[in-house]
């Protein structure tokens, strides 16, 4: 059937739009090894691995990255349980309000991030609450939540609602059902949001300057080497890493999940 | 009987008590995100609008916490208007960028890839989606400087004239790619490109197998076929993916900052004048502008059905 055939033009353009969406992280790894560290010369004079070593012993590198670590890890924690708690009532229970509630929780990641960041920072301002690792953690777990709502909610409709029911016919009370029951179904794709969340988290830098103050986390630090450049390579080991540290996550989050209508990460 | 029934702790208590008020169990799984939503989210856009009607003491530099729509009448200045302007004008011309590049992809996913290659391009659209952003852009400061990976291929393969044309263009042109308008295009529809493909192709394979075969029985030529029905059937999707593209341009600041030419765009604006100049009314009032302009996209959107394809 001729008609069930992509023309040349279309596969071209298709694979084309692919590799567009590909080649220039490619680049990176490759300025990684350059010799040339004032310009972004093409093609490298010359390839090194010295920018490794170099960057391991950079004194600034350092706090930065456990400051995103620390707030990464602590955004996801919050947003897994209120993302969870949020999903376990919306699954099955129709409300008045419901629809309120559902844009309430996509808000904060539909409206672009100088909006949220520029709505804390005035908040911030007006209570006179002083910048800390907090005030970054309250932007970051507020736009996680939907990330672990999305797959938490995709699993618990695609659960029979039959189970629950079967777990307290047989005894179980409403702790014991989500303990013994609920958390070992919803537990890869509980597991995959958190990833994505703490992806998100770690590489977010909008949101985060606005609620950072003087605090550095390793995407502010790689936007002030953007804006000021040093030792370009050095940059790019270090972009190196925050791509590596948020690639596996969302590898990790797809192989959990595929498979199912609910594959994690379409509603970024 | 009771002798057989194991003692109730107060986990049993709890159950028999939601299971006699179902919406008590509801009300405290919701009480925690709520509260947090609703206090630190919806309080903060609260305390966006309070701010943006506070003016700023033009001598003391102090933040006047008084109601006034001084601060809004200073968005229509001239150099802030040039500001919101520019902003509109680079966020329609990032979507209809993306439009354009995305719909080859969107439309072969949708339609002709099978088995491993459906995969593949799920995973090759996610994963530009979510790898770092300012790694993404940082690859295009590489790309797009003067002695970066274009210049050297221009040089390479001779089109060097070409690219000093291009960049002579006055208005979108500049120095090098990286200092220019078009650089920064170029960036933004890369950056976004994938938020529009997944709406795209979800509202593509919604199209019916079944419609494309009557049409072609009809005797519409392929060519027919796309225009009078693929097409009508994919708008949702692309005007889906045009909220986002418009939305996340509008409220970028990243972007600009890096590559381009110094011109402001309202993100920009934002940022400076809370930081550096210490504005906070003017950046909260700043700040509204793609609220209310999201606002009224979005009900254009919801009326030509863009919801349905989300």
């Amino acid at each position: 059937m001729h008609s069930d055939r992509a023309g040349w033009g279309l596969k071209i353009a298709a694979f084309g739009g692919l590799l567009f969406l590909h080649l220039p992280i490619l680049l990176i790894f490759l300025y990684a090894f350059t010799t040339e560290q004032r310009t972004y010369q093409f093609p490298p004079p010359g390839l090194t691995t010295q920018w490794f070593g170099v960057a391991w012993n950079r004194e600034d590198i350092w706090p930065p990255m456990v400051l995103s670590l620390q707030v990464a890890a602590i955004s996801t924690v919050l947003a897994m349980i209120l993302g969870t708690l949020v999903a376990g009532a919306m699954a099955r229970t129709r409300f008045f309000g419901r629809e309120q509630i559902s844009l309430l929780i996509i808000l904060p990641i539909a409206l672009p991030g100088v909006i949220t960041g520029m709505s804390l920072r005035s908040a911030f301002a007006i209570m006179e609450i002083p910048f800390s690792v907090w005030t970054i953690v309250l932007g970051h777990a507020t736009f996680c939540i939907v990330i672990v709502y999305n797959n938490a909610v995709a699993r618990m409709r695609r659960l029979s609602g039959g189970i629950m029911e079967a777990s307290a016919d047989l005894g179980a009370n409403t702790f014991q059902s989500f303990r013994y029951v609920l958390l070992p179904n919803l537990g890869s794709a509980l597991l995959a949001g958190g990833m994505l969340a703490f992806a998100l988290s770690f590489d977010e830098v909008i949101v985060t300057t606005f609620t950072a103050g003087q605090q550095s986390t390793l995407p502010i630090w790689m936007l002030n080497e953007l804006v000021r450049p040093r030792q370009r390579p050095v940059t790019n080991v270090v972009a190196i890493v925050v791509f590596v540290v948020t690639f596996v996550p969302i590898l990790l989050a797809y192989y959990l999940t595929r498979g199912g209508s609910e594959t994690a990460g379409a509603g970024k | 009987m009771s002798a057989t029934l194991a003692t109730r702790g107060l986990g049993d208590k709890l159950t028999g008590l939601f299971w006699r008020k179902p919406n008590l169990l509801l009300m405290l799984l919701l009480m925690p995100p709520l509260i947090w939503l609703g206090l630190v989210y919806l309080g903060s856009l609260a305390a966006l609008l309070v701010q943006s009607f506070y003016s700023i003491d033009e001598f003391s530099g102090v933040v006047v916490p008084e109601f006034t729509l001084r601060t809004y009448g200073e968005l229509f200045r001239a150099q802030n208007m040039d500001i919101i302007l520019r902003t509109l004008m680079m966020s329609a011309s990032v979507t209809i960028g993306c439009a354009v590049l995305a719909f080859p992809i969107a439309y072969f996913a949708a339609r002709y890839a099978r088995g491993p290659w459906k995969a593949a391009f799920y995973l090759g659209v996610m994963l530009p989606l979510w790898s770092s952003y300012l790694v993404k852009i940082y690859a295009w400061k590489l790309i797009l400087a003067k002695e970066g990976i274009i210049g050297w291929a221009a040089g390479a393969t001779g089109t060097t004239p070409i690219l000093e044309a291009v960049l002579s263009i006055p208005g979108i042109g500049g120095n090098s790619l990286s200092t220019s308008f078009l650089g920064t295009w170029m960036v933004f529809v890369y950056v976004w490109l994938p938020y529009m493909i997944l709406p795209m192709q979800a509202s593509l394979e919604r199209v019916p197998q079944s419609m494309l075969e009557a049409s072609a029985d009809l005797g519409a030529s392929r060519a027919q076929t796309f225009r009078t029905v693929v097409l009508p059937l994919a708008l949702p999707g692309v005007i889906a993916g045009s909220i986002f593209t418009f939305s996340l341009t509008m409220g970028d600041y990243i972007i600009p900052q890096i590559v381009g030419t110094s011109a402001r765009f309202i993100g920009l604006a934002v940022y400076q004048l809370q930081g550096t100049a210490g504005n906070i009314p003017l950046a909260a009032a700043f700040a509204v502008v793609p609220i209310v302009i999201m606002v009224i996209y979005l009900m254009l959107a919801k009326r030509a059905g863009a919801f349905d394809a989300l």
